[in-house]
């Protein structure tokens, strides 16, 4: 069809019964973010009407199944009293009943077009002119009638529709046949529907685009990257990225025999961190993926990857927090614990993706400031982007390029691991290489890496592993640590997948000719400081943007650049942003009515 | 030019104190790596927190001194990435069976060739004595304020229990047959688990060197000399013969119930054999057909700085 899409799950801790939902934004243009407002909701269940009747605008639509009509709150029970309480409230001050029909009222009086449909009728239909009894009680078929009424209305040429199911079913070409039968009986059906004035018949396609999920561009990115050992314990959102790099286990290579990656499941993240250093002490590139809580238990050995100079890539898919917070959720809020993460000083670099598509070329910059800097890397990503479905530019990897750093190929002469250098950075054996023999501890250690507690030696490997942290400014290069959207008067400090909702937000605002700078910061530590000074030298008003509450890098900025952040745009309702939000917000902090902290909140 | 004893000493200080019984472990240790040959850089001693953690920097092989309890995940992650390596972990019992417990079970299921041996002292000796796993309750060693108020594990069972496949006992002050029982561990095929009895002199004053000896079992102690016997000069016979329920059944529990034996008669030797269970590198093969002749460690990933891995396949099935 040639559009552009952003698509976002959204789904409760749970296997199934409670409310998921898929928001997708269509366009011709290149987008970035999901906005408030929902030209078309297609809903298959009385919850979703409860819970998103209001999000849909005035000239839009909802597809629903007429017989929920008279459910009442009471009858859904997977609506939790909270939100029940909310909505009641809300219905009494519209003097409506607190049912599908009252809550359907209100949107009515927006001006959103109802479609009601029986899909129960539908049902019936298709299997008397199917020939066919089965069909009737089908109630599985009530996704693809849905995707089908949607795309009859928007008036989406069907041969697409067809052509998905054939995919999705290509080994099972009887139930491809059913669900085609479905899908064109409900297309033609809303095809019949009037006054909605939207409509999706197809765009120039932009060739080399691919549809990716969030976890693609790190999983693709580590086989491309030559990553060859995973070890990881299963949680949300991160595990996706290890099923995937174990379904795809064996690896194409170029003029050689097949690679593969070993993906280990292991009993805890303690192990998953303990395997990885272990593989990556054989010069094996490693990682694991894992998300808060599982990081919280790789603290320990994080340090001892520190004091080892052993280079692993952590994939941190950071959900709400604190403790289980909320599982399936979005935040950004372990930037200061990665930053700070383990007992004692030792240098590590945290480095943040923007998006999927940045997070494949991140993810090769992430295994080459590990071997270069011999040093673990934490690399940021986040519940936002693992849930993203977008269309990008198809992954380049000839833009990937691999440095190994001092890893010996072999070693003559007499060999101390941790020899001093002028560059800090000592020749690296591997386990199990001709002649490299070298001793690792957790202690302080000597050049040869056996403990030493010596309080002169002490201060000279301290220095040695802590000048990394400078190295690593000096060489990864400017571009690498923070990307300039430009710099104004008002300009945005942020990370992450704050990134997308932020530049819709901005080309928005440009439109009605306001001007807002924004910085992305990626090296998040050690800090760009020098750099990102340079960057906003005119700017007067900072404004940072972050899903947590408490500013984190704002914070850290405030310790680096010494400057004030004059705006704080936060959320953490667990809610992606979406670039309507941003940009409400940006123009009130333009207009000098905003608050000093502005807290999002939408989404259900 | 082979290699002698001496070669696979280093000349770092030992710290340990006078009659520990650490000394035996590492002497055979040596003595076992000298004489299957093992090449030097071909092995990697890993090693826990305690005074047994550092075994690895008396060792001249390749060494890695990891964290407390963690031991086993490091060693596995080293021998899956490098599997011709050949690997041997080494740790206390308040590490293996405290801390780490869990990862002693998960090792167990996933049965990676390599070897584990316990310094078990049952105290915690390098924190000044505390109650460790394998103290007996109510026992009362030197350092400690009251008696012991928790139960014992049983390494021995816990091993059988949790898939190793093969489960042995040694004792730090017979050094010959140590090395012996190290060398069929290091060749087995699997994870191999060896618990030693190792009297700390400075904490334990209950389990000493004196008391396996039995000099307070006056007429015992006539007949045998020790509290410890050799169940290789009885009839046990640990190896699993075939594959069968009932030959597995039988070799397990007899290897559970023997490790119930203690106070006047301790044996030491092989519980447990079984190498009909695939190790974890057989069954990653099966999945990763030129595993064991490509591993992680030996595979080229780039060329000239460029990657060669090719993903076209992949991306032109996500092309819309």
């Amino acid at each position: 069809m040639g559009y552009q899409i952003f698509g976002k799950r959204e789904f409760y801790s749970n296997i199934k019964g409670e409310h998921s939902y898929f928001t997708v934004r269509v366009s011709d243009q290149k987008i970035h973010s999901n906005v408030n407002d929902v030209t078309l909701m297609a809903s298959f269940d009385a919850e979703t009407i409860f819970r998103h009747f209001d999000e849909v605008s005035s000239d839009g639509g909802i597809i629903y199944d007429s017989e929920l009509e008279n459910v009442d709150t009471e009858r859904v029970h997977t609506l939790d009293s909270t939100f029940k309480e909310r909505l009641h409230k809300y219905l009494e001050s519209k003097n409506k009943p607190f049912t599908i029909g009252g809550v359907l009222e209100i949107a009515k009086e927006k001006g959103v077009n109802l479609y009601p449909v029986s899909f129960k009728k539908i049902l019936v239909n298709l299997a008397q002119e199917a020939d066919n009894p089965k069909l009737r009680s089908l109630i599985r078929m009530y996704n693809v009638i849905g995707v089908s009424l949607s795309l009859g209305l928007i008036k989406m040429p069907s041969d697409s529709l067809f052509h998905s199911i054939d995919t999705i079913f290509s080994k099972k070409p009887q139930i491809a046949e059913i669900n085609k039968q479905a899908a064109n009986y409900s297309y033609n059906y809303a095809s019949k529907f009037e006054n909605f004035d939207h409509s999706l018949t197809g765009t120039t396609k932009e060739p080399h685009t691919i549809l990716v999920q969030g976890h693609y561009g790190t999983s693709i990115g580590k086989m491309v990257s030559g990553c060859r050992f995973q070890s990881y314990y299963p949680i949300t959102p991160a595990s996706d990225e290890s099923g995937y790099l174990e379904s795809h286990q064996i690896l194409e290579v170029q003029n050689n025999r097949p690679g593969s990656t070993a993906v280990i499941q292991t009993e805890d993240e303690i192990s998953a961190m303990g395997m990885m250093i272990g593989a990556a002490l054989t010069g094996t590139r490693s990682s694991t993926s894992t998300s808060g809580p599982g990081f919280a238990l790789m603290t320990e050995a994080i340090g001892w990857a520190g004091i080892n100079e052993v280079p692993i890539v952590i994939t941190l898919y950071q959900r709400s927090g604190p403790s289980t917070g909320l599982p399936t959720r979005h935040g950004q809020d372990d930037l200061l614990f990665a930053v700070h993460a383990g007992a004692g000083d030792f240098p590590k670099i945290v480095y943040a993706s923007g998006d999927i598509e940045e997070s494949f070329y991140d993810t090769g910059r992430c295994f080459n400031y590990a071997d270069v800097f011999q040093i673990p890397v934490i690399h940021m990503m986040d519940k936002f982007l693992s849930s993203s479905v977008v269309t990008c530019k198809r992954f380049d990897p000839n833009k990937i390029t691999i440095d190994r750093g001092k890893l010996l190929d072999k070693v003559e002469g007499e060999y101390k691991r941790f020899a001093f250098t002028d560059d800090g950075i000592s020749p690296r054996s591997r386990l199990g290489l001709d002649n490299g023999i070298f001793w690792n501890t957790g202690d302080e250690s000597d050049e040869y890496g056996h403990i030493s507690e010596d309080p002169v030696e002490r201060i000279k490997m301290m220095d040695k592993r802590m000048s990394k942290l400078d190295l690593a400014l000096e060489r990864i290069p400017d571009e690498e640590q923070a990307v300039s959207f430009g710099a104004h008067e008002h300009t945005i400090v942020s990370w992450g997948s704050t990134k997308g909702p932020i530049i819709d937000a901005l080309s928005m605002l440009k439109k009605e000719g306001i001007d807002i700078g924004f910085i992305q910061i990626k090296l998040i530590h050690p800090f760009p400081t020098d750099y990102v000074k340079s960057l906003l030298k005119d700017t007067k008003i900072i404004i940072d943007i972050e899903a947590n509450h408490s500013g984190q890098l704002g914070k850290i900025f405030k310790q680096n650049v010494l400057k004030d952040i004059n705006y704080s745009i936060l959320k953490y309702s667990g809610r992606g942003m979406t670039s309507t939000e941003i940009y409400d917000s940006l123009k009130k902090i333009v207009e000098n009515k905003a608050d000093k902290r502005e807290v999002l909140t939408h989404g259900a | 030019m082979a290699l002698k004893l001496a070669d696979y000493k280093t000349d770092v200080h030992n710290d340990w104190c006078p009659g520990c019984g650490d000394f035996g472990i590492v002497n055979a240790l040596q003595m076992a790596l000298a004489e299957m040959g093992i090449e030097r850089d071909k092995a990697t001693i890993f090693s826990g927190i305690g005074c047994s953690g550092k075994t690895s920097h008396f060792i001249n092989t390749y060494g890695v001194h990891t964290l407390h309890g963690r031991v086993l995940t490091f060693a596995q992650g080293g021998k899956l990435a490098n599997p011709e390596m050949t690997v041997v972990a080494v740790g206390g019992d308040g590490d293996g069976l405290g801390i780490g417990a869990g990862h002693f079970v998960a090792a167990g299921r996933r049965n990676v060739d390599m070897t584990y041996i316990i310094f078990d002292n049952g105290v915690y000796g390098l924190t000044k004595g505390q109650a460790s796993p394998t103290l007996k309750l109510g026992e009362q060693t030197k350092s400690l304020a009251s008696p012991n108020t928790n139960y014992d594990v049983n390494p021995i069972g816990l091993a059988v229990a949790s898939g190793f496949t093969f489960v042995a006992r040694g004792y730090s002050y017979d050094v010959r047959h140590l090395k012996d029982l190290i060398i069929k561990a290091v060749k087995h095929k699997g994870l191999a688990f060896l618990d030693v009895l190792q009297p700390c002199p400075t904490y334990n004053d209950i389990n000493t060197r004196d008391w396996y000896a039995g000099v307070d079992l006056a007429q015992e102690s006539i007949e045998r000399h020790s509290r410890i016997y050799k169940l290789e000069d009885t009839q046990f016979d640990p190896l699993v013969h075939y594959d069968d329920e009932v030959e597995v059944n039988e070799k397990l529990s007899q290897a559970l119930i023997k490790s119930l034996e203690w106070g006047n008669k301790i044996p030491i030797g092989v519980f447990y054999q079984n190498e009909l269970i695939s190790p974890f590198t057989t069954r990653l093969k099966d999945q990763i057909p030129n595993y064991l002749e490509n591993p992680p460690a030996k595979q080229k990933i780039s060329e000239n700085g460029l990657p060669i891995t090719n993903v076209s396949k992949i991306l032109d099935s996500l092309e819309v």
